[in-house]
């Protein structure tokens, strides 16, 4: 199949964007990114600039792959990552336009590498428990509800890729923090820093500069985990009961 | 006291007041139709007019009103404020614009506060400032008062005779739904308020809610206008 790439070029951070087309070959077999592995081989044989772009597992669980396709973070399918997207979901001759993650919070690095590091800071703020230190105890003896358990690992499939974020049109952070927040609350081990862990997390998610939450709903949407949206209210509770009830 | 300032300047605390002002004039919006619903009376206004004079005379009402303009004003305000925050912390658009991942109601929230505001501009500039600080309206003495009171009735007979006042006003009822469709339901899942159980209902309400109270409203200008045209 042919295809037209529409791919935003950006040098540095600091640098103007801008589009530029590209013709490739794909196969239909081909993955998202092998596709762009073929157009770069071709760049650089031509002993032109690569297109930067962020890999690493490959097999849809690290979340590295932040890109745009046609407007949408990681592409048309539903609860995928960008490697996980196949050339069969595109007809020949169509033009794809490529871009990288847009949120304020999310710099470009260069070309579609954005820095997630925001991410990093709201969990060093507050994605932690506490545990005694010594030998660990038996997974065993501290028993969990299953139904508790299942929820709280719904929310811990959260890979961080950040696609929420770019989904948003508020550019806002509020489906990756109330994921973090609720994949611990919900469990026993997570309870000692109940109060602390919920203000610290949403104080640094909005130093960081993310927007503020309208409830559109495209952050779920576009998840390749597909963390419920319930995690946001979930958090806000939390959030509203540390604020009112607690020191 | 910081700690109330820290948190209405939190993200979680401005959605807050949003959420809060929100359903404080939902609530608002069924009163004043409940009131708005007896100028379709067929008694010449009667009804309407001793009710305009009640409530811009009672001090309870004017205290209540109070609230009210400060719940619009803060509602506006506020929104506004997070539109710019939001439109900064978006930064640069997308080339395509998808829609296929939120519909256009929860994504135009702001556009549509700002039509209603200017609709509200218009509303309150033809009536409330009529009725409360001008001396145009005429008088009207009916037997059951001892007072003569504005015929607020005839103005409003008047202004729904023209067929561009009834389509701003279609206009601005049309984006009361599109923004309550969203809002309504929105401002639960802010105050926390989600559930598997009742969110589905809290839903359907809003959707009940958010389509027939602007349609009464509507009634209101359409019957006037075309109860004038058979009259001619």
């Amino acid at each position: 199949m042919r295809l037209t790439l529409k791919i935003w070029r950006q040098k540095s951070t600091h640098s103007e964007g801008y589009f530029e087309s590209y013709k490739v070959e794909a196969s239909e077999n081909m993955s998202f990114l092998e596709m762009l592995d073929v157009l770069n081989e071709r760049l650089i044989s031509e002993k032109k600039e690569p297109i930067a772009f962020e890999h690493d597992c490959r097999e849809g669980i690290c979340g590295t792959c932040s890109m745009a396709i046609n407007g949408r973070p990681h592409g048309p399918q539903t609860g995928t990552t960008v490697c996980q997207l196949h050339m069969r979901a595109y007809k020949d001759g169509e033009t794809i336009v490529i871009e990288p993650f847009r949120a304020k919070a999310f710099p470009v690095i260069k070309d579609l590498v954005v820095d997630r590091s925001s991410f990093d800071r709201i969990i060093q703020s507050g994605g932690y428990i506490s545990v005694n230190t010594g030998q660990a105890t038996d997974g065993n003896s501290t028993p969990i509800e299953k139904g508790q358990a299942s929820e709280a690992f719904d929310s811990a499939t959260c890979i961080g890729c950040g696609a929420c974020v770019a989904a948003c049109p508020n550019g806002s952070a509020m489906l990756f923090t109330s994921a973090k927040i609720n994949h611990l609350e919900k469990m026993p081990q997570g309870k000692v820093e109940h109060t602390r862990r919920v203000v610290n997390m949403i104080n640094q998610m909005d130093k960081e500069g993310f927007g503020k939450c309208s409830n559109v709903g495209a952050c779920h949407v576009e998840c390749p985990k597909e963390i419920p949206l319930s995690n946001i209210a979930a958090m806000n509770r939390y959030y509203f009961s540390a604020v009112f009830t607690k020191e | 006291m910081s700690w109330i300032i820290n948190f209405l300047k939190s993200s979680i605390g401005k959605k807050l007041v949003m959420s809060l002002t929100g359903l404080f004039l939902v609530t608002f919006l069924v009163v004043h139709l409940i009131g708005n619903l007896q100028l379709l009376m067929p008694d010449d206004g009667k009804a309407f007019n001793i009710y305009a004079d009640f409530m811009s005379n009672n001090p309870i009402i004017k205290i209540i009103s109070l609230g009210l303009y400060a719940g619009i004003l803060l509602h506006a305000i506020q929104g506004m404020l997070i539109a710019f925050e939001n439109r900064k912390a978006k930064g640069k658009k997308y080339a395509v614009t998808s829609f296929e991942n939120g519909n256009w109601m929860s994504k135009n929230m702001a556009l549509l506060g700002t039509l209603l505001f200017f609709f509200l501009a218009i509303h309150m500039g033809d009536f409330w400032v009529k009725m409360r600080f001008l001396d145009v309206l005429n008088m009207v003495s009916y037997p059951e008062l001892d007072y003569e009171v504005k015929n607020v009735y005839e103005r409003v007979n008047l202004a729904f005779e023209n067929v561009w006042i009834v389509i701003v006003y279609l206009i601005g009822l049309l984006s009361l739904a599109l923004h309550l469709i969203h809002g309504f339901k929105s401002a639960f899942v802010t105050l926390g308020l989600e559930h598997k159980k009742y969110s589905p209902l809290i839903n359907a309400i809003g959707i009940v809610y958010s389509i027939t109270i602007p349609l009464a409203y509507a009634a209101i200008p359409l019957y006037m206008f075309f109860s004038h045209q058979s009259h001619y």
